[in-house]
Parts: structure tokens; sequence; C-alpha cells
């Protein structure tokens, strides 16, 4: 437990190296692998540092070879080491599918329970930071998809100091999904502050006339909504999924039995989605507690831009969050 | 298409609280089927469609007040569709038999899972309903809404004992219409002594054949004898509109019945000369048990060609009655006693009763409202024939 003495600032970069900091002193069959994350610190300055305090042993730079390197972090897993791969994008992923859907997520089916993956990909998503079509997608649906695969989405500073050492712990293979824009992200956290379950997902504030379900970068402008929404009567609850599969159905059903509404705020693309999968369930199991159709909102379905103004269009927006639910709570 | 409509149910009447939906949309009806319940200041009135076809949306939900006139739910009339295309349908049109299958026009009522949830916990019938939502959608507000029992109501169903309010309202509406007769209607006033004796003991002794629940009471008669009456003097059944008598061919009385803790209503009974006593007597069970309990059609409130009053019960001797607009009559009744009775040099002790005739002036002459009291009196001697 903190003490309200022990609060520090901190950002959501800080957070995720703090996590592997924490996870390579724990274990020693810990270590860190991917493009970039030793010498020049990550492209994101994630592990700036870490390369001089464990050594090139613990902290290793890798070909620009998805295929290759994922191979061998599951190949390593296998052997008994507990390999966190970072991957510089997920549309860089795609290259490593492969071996992420027919190894880490199938060996140990194939394997007849005898080879089990304890294995952590990191990696970035999302757009907002221009950099265009091949390196801004949110395809975390796609691993979403995978059964055998374990999908978390560490939103806030907490769960991107908590989560990966739950991750390193369970048995077997665990994304994790940062997105770009939130490394800079300021907070504060408890110096204390450690591993955080990756079960559940969270109210992150509470309200009576609609329930928002969104996750990662979402989250903020959703809470952003919420607070406008607010200052005209309108009371959100939004919740924040953390883990994409498995997905925690309990707290949206719990909340949307409340609310009667839902609306869910998904940065990928609406079709074939995360929120399509998760407006399926409300049908599925809450039916009879809709007072109005699910509404979504989603990147629009083009590749992402590069211009700005572009980009910011083609995102679910603050603006277009509010407009949305006041028309859904406008209704009855 | 036709439209259902608030209807007038009194000429002061300017608005109407619809209750309750009788019927749902989509449901068919006919001339006569009952559509919805409708309060206004004399009470609780059920109303009647006056077309055959397939009922629709509900325009207007119940609670709500809306004024005389308002479309309340439209009825597709049957074969509307045939008859606008003129020319008859070209081939392969299957045979049109008489009964044709339901409409596909019926659309399935737009409600939130959420509120046919609720309705079905409360018990609340969705066509009853005016939706909120998105394209007309019930939502659960609109649900919960209807479902909350109007101010000064105890329970879920429209409560029939009419509140304080209501019974202000029946006040104001007695003294609208009476101001009215008394400012607009020249009454002219008549008055005979009736022998009821030979009618009583004929009844008496039809009665002694007639299990207890099937006795006539001497009301039957009277309404009776007054029809028939009426049918040798028409110009005092119907209504004076646009400074002209409307006689009606067909004889509705209305009835007075006092109610118990106050106000008056006057139901009509349906073509009185055309009911055996029997049938009479059934119709004004009926009509005491529905007044009582406000459960009154619109149309018996509204169509009475002839208003009859009896406070014999009371003791009142005379009725001075006061017609109520737009007819063009009231025939009181004071109670029934012994008299001593003269007829042919003789003194004997007679049942007799007091009948009086308001008519208007406009519309009749004392010689006709002579004439209807004597053949009143007439039909009255002769009560096997009634």
């Amino acid at each position: 437990m903190s003490e309200p003495n022990t609060m520090k600032k901190t950002t959501y970069r800080e957070a995720v190296r703090e996590a592997l900091r924490d996870a390579l002193l724990r274990d020693e069959r810990v270590f860190l692998m991917g493009e970039d994350v030793g010498h020049y610190g990550g492209c994101y300055a994630v592990s700036k540092g870490l390369l001089a305090e464990f050594g090139p042993e613990r902290i290793r730079d890798t070909p620009l070879s998805e295929l290759g390197f994922v191979g061998a972090g599951i190949g390593a897993a296998m052997g008994g080491m507990r390999p966190i791969v970072e991957i510089m994008t997920v549309n860089f992923s795609l290259l490593a599918l492969d071996p992420i859907l027919n190894n880490a997520a199938t060996i140990l089916h194939m394997s007849g329970g005898q080879f089990n993956v304890p294995l952590v990909i990191r990696m970035a998503t999302g757009a907002g930071k221009q950099l265009a079509a091949q390196h801004a997608h949110s395809l975390e649906c796609w691993y979403a998809h995978i059964p055998g695969l374990r999908v978390l989405s560490p939103a806030t500073l907490e769960d991107a100091r908590g989560m990966l050492w739950t991750a390193l712990e369970d048995p077997d293979p665990v994304l994790i999904f940062e997105n770009n824009t939130l490394y800079n992200l300021e907070g504060t956290l408890p110096e204390n502050a450690g591993p955080v379950d990756i079960d559940r997902a969270r109210v992150r504030r509470a309200g009576k006339d609609l329930t928002i379900v969104t996750y990662s970068a979402s989250l903020f402008k959703c809470l952003e909504a919420a607070e406008a929404l607010a200052r005209e009567g309108i009371e959100a609850e939004v919740i924040d999924l953390r883990s994409l599969r498995p997905l925690d159905d309990a707290t949206y059903l719990a909340s949307i039995a409340k609310t009667h509404r839902a609306l869910i705020v998904d940065e990928g693309w609406r079709s074939g989605s995360l929120s399509a999968e998760i407006s399926a369930r409300i049908m599925e199991q809450a039916f009879y507690e809709l007072d109005l159709p699910v509404s979504r909102l989603c990147s629009a379905e083009v590749p992402m831009p590069y211009a700005r103004h572009m980009e910011e269009a083609a995102l679910p927006r603050v603006e277009t969050i509010i407009a949305t639910a006041k028309g859904m709570v406008s209704h009855g | 298409m036709a439209e259902f409509r608030m209807p007038s149910l009194g000429a002061d009447m300017e608005e109407g609280t619809l209750v309750e939906w009788l019927a749902k949309p989509g449901e068919r009806v006919e001339r006569g089927t009952l559509l919805a319940a409708v309060e206004t200041q004399k009470g609780l009135f059920e109303i009647e469609s006056f077309e055959d076809g397939i009922l629709g949306p509900s325009l207007v939900q119940p609670g709500q007040t809306v004024p005389v006139g308002t479309v309340l739910a439209m009825i597709q009339m049957e074969g509307a569709a045939i008859v606008s295309s003129g020319a008859p349908p070209p081939t392969e049109q299957p045979p049109v038999g008489a009964a044709r299958p339901a409409t596909p026009t019926t659309r399935r009522i737009a409600a939130s899972p959420a509120a046919r949830k609720r309705a079905a916990e409360l018990d609340v019938d969705l066509a009853g309903i005016q939706g909120s939502g998105p394209d007309g959608a019930i939502q659960l507000s609109d649900v919960e809404r209807s479902a909350r029992p109007a101010p000064g109501e105890a329970g879920a169903h429209p409560a029939p004992a009419p509140s304080g309010a209501s019974r202000e309202g029946m006040r104001q509406a007695i003294a609208a219409a009476m101001s009215r007769a008394n400012r607009e209607i020249p009454h002219y006033y008549l008055e005979t002594d009736i022998d009821l004796s030979r009618a009583l003991r004929w009844l008496e002794g039809e009665n002694l054949k007639r299990p207890i629940r099937e006795r006539i009471l001497p009301a039957a008669l009277l309404l009776k004898a007054v029809a028939k009456a009426l049918g040798e003097v028409p110009e005092l059944n119907g209504y004076w509109l646009n400074d002209r008598l409307h006689v009606s061919p067909a004889i509705h009385i209305g009835f007075a019945i006092s109610l118990r803790d106050g106000g008056l209503i006057t139901p009509a009974i349906h073509n009185v000369d055309q009911l055996s006593l029997q049938e009479l007597m059934k119709a004004m069970g009926d009509l005491i048990e529905r007044t009582r309990a406000n459960r009154l059609r619109g149309s018996e409130m509204t169509d009475a060609t002839l208003t009859v009053t009896n406070l014999g019960d009371l003791g009142v001797k005379t009725v001075f009655g006061v017609i109520y607009p737009p007819q063009v009559a009231l025939v009181g009744f004071g109670r029934v006693t012994e008299r001593p009775w003269a007829e042919n040099g003789m003194l004997g002790v007679r049942r007799c009763v007091i009948a009086t005739l308001a008519a208007d002036h406009r519309a009749s002459d004392g010689h006709r409202g002579g004439q209807f009291l004597a053949a009143l009196d007439r039909f009255l001697q002769t009560p096997d024939k009634l």
C-alpha cells in the first residue's frame, strides 16, 4: 500500500521503463530484445539507459527482421527464458504474424501441452503522431482474434508500470500494446507502484446515463468528453477494457445494466473490429438491457493519413464522442 | 384512411384525456369496437370506432390531454388500396375472398429491448405508448412514464373513481350545460297525473313468474312507454341545432343517474323503442353498473335524443326539468303514491305518478306536448303491449 507522501511525478514512458527494470531485476531469465532497444535506447526512448545498466546480454539489439527475432524470442521462451520482445510498431509486427500465430499461440496445443511459450511482446500502436499509413494503425484487434494469446492495452501510468510483470508471470504468450501518443503522458505514481491484475476492465469514471467502452489512448478522449457531458448534466460511465483478450464482459455488461445505453470508442477500423465484437457480446448478453442500439465510434476506414488535420479527422475525436453521447441520451 | 379523433362528448367539452387504449395498433376493428377510454369532466368514457379497418399506431399516449378533434390514431380502411387503384387488378391476383389475410401494413411496434422487458414486468401494453426514441421507438422512460398512475390515482389501472378535481369538473360541466339551457331554451312545462294501478298490477303478476334477478322495475315500464309515445310525437325526440329541429329517427333515451357522491350522468339507452322490457331492464342494469364504475361509452354520453329524470325514489312529487342541450325535451317522473282517484263517477284509491314534460318551445308546442303525455298515459294503461 502506498503512502500519500510517496507519490512521484512520472510519464508513461518512464513507467514502462520502470517496469522493464523491475522485471530485469526480479528475474535473471528476463531479457529485452528488439530493433534499436539497446544503443539507441528504443525508438520511443523507452529503454534508454538499460543497456548501460544491464549489458548487451540482456538488452539486445536485433536486425530489422521481425520474423527472425520474434521467432528467436519464442525459441528462448520455450527454452526456459522469459524474453520481452519489442516490435517498433504494430504495422511491422505483421512480418511476425506467422510465428506469433503459428508458433507462439499454438505450440502448447500442438505439443500436447509439453511446451508453453512464456513470451511477452511489446509493441507501439495507434495514430496521432503523423506517422502515416505504414506506422500508425491500430491492429491489436487482429491479435485479439487469436486463441492462445493474451492481449493487453495499458492506458494509464499504473497499468504501464504494472502489467508487464504480471504478463511475464503468465505461462503463455502475452502481447502488450502501447499507444505511441501515450509515452509523453504525465502523471503521478506511488514510489512502490508494482504489478497489477491483467484480467479485469476498470470503471474509470462512474456515471448513470451512458456507458462508454474504450481502451488505450481513446480512454482519455472519452474522459475528456465525459467531463464536458457532465457540465451538461449527462453522466457518462467510462470503462477502460485494459485486456482486449480475454475481454472482461462482466464489467461493461454490469454498467450497461445500469445505463441501458452503450457507446464503444475504438481507434481500430470499424469493420470486424473490437467494437464489433463488444457490440455483439452486448447483444448476446445484455439485449434486454438496451434502450437503444449500441453506437460505435471508430477510425475512418482509410489508410491513416499523414496530414495532421486529416489524421485528426480520421480518428475518434472528443467532439464526436460528445455529440454521439448527447444524441443517444436525448432520446428518452 | 379514416381518422379516429378525440370526440366531443358534450356541447361543453373542449378537451379530453386519453386514459387507455382498448384496441392495439394493427388490430382489426369494426364499427362499434371499443378503441379507447377517455376521461372528460363528466367522467370516464369508452369510445367506439365508427369505421371498419385496421387500427394504426397510436398518435396520442395514455395520460395525454388533447383538444377535441385531435387525431388519436388512423384507421386503415379495408380494401382502401383496391378502391383507390381504380381499374381492377390484372391477372395473378388471388381470388378476393370474404376473408382477406391480415394486411401486411401492421408493423411491429418499435420498442427497445429494455422497454419491452420493463413493459412485461409492469404489465403495460406497448401499443398504448408513444415512443420518444429514435424514429419514435418506445424507450424505457416511455414505459415507466405510462405505467405511472396519474396524479391522485392509486393503482396502475386507470382508476374509475373520479377524483375531487374531476367532481369539480363535472359540476362545472353541469353548470355550463344548464346555464345554456336556461339561457337559450324557451321551456314550456306540462304535467299530468297517470294512474299506474293497472300497469303495476300487471308488472307484479309478471314478476311473480320470473326469478328475482329477472324482475322488471317500474322504471323500465315508464321508459318503454316514453319511447312509444315519442313514436307518436317525434318532434320531442332529437336536437335543436343551427336554429333548426333535427328529429332523430332513433330513440335513445338519456337516463339520469345520480352518483352517490354527487354529480349526475345521463347516459343513453339506445333504441329503447325496439327493446323488450326484459332487454330494457338488462340495458338499464348494465348502464347503472357501468356508470357507477365510470366505464361508459362515448356514444352513450352524446347521443341521447331525450332525457328522462325519475326522482320518485326520493319522494319528489313533481319534476320540473331543465332540458339538456341540444335535446328538445325532458320527461320527469315523481313518486308513485296511492291517491284518491275519481273515475266514471266512482272514487277509488289508485297508485299514481305525476309525469311532466319540459319541452323546447322552439321545437314543439304545448299541443303536441299534450298529445305526448296523453299517449304516454295510454301506453301505460296497456302494459302487456309495451
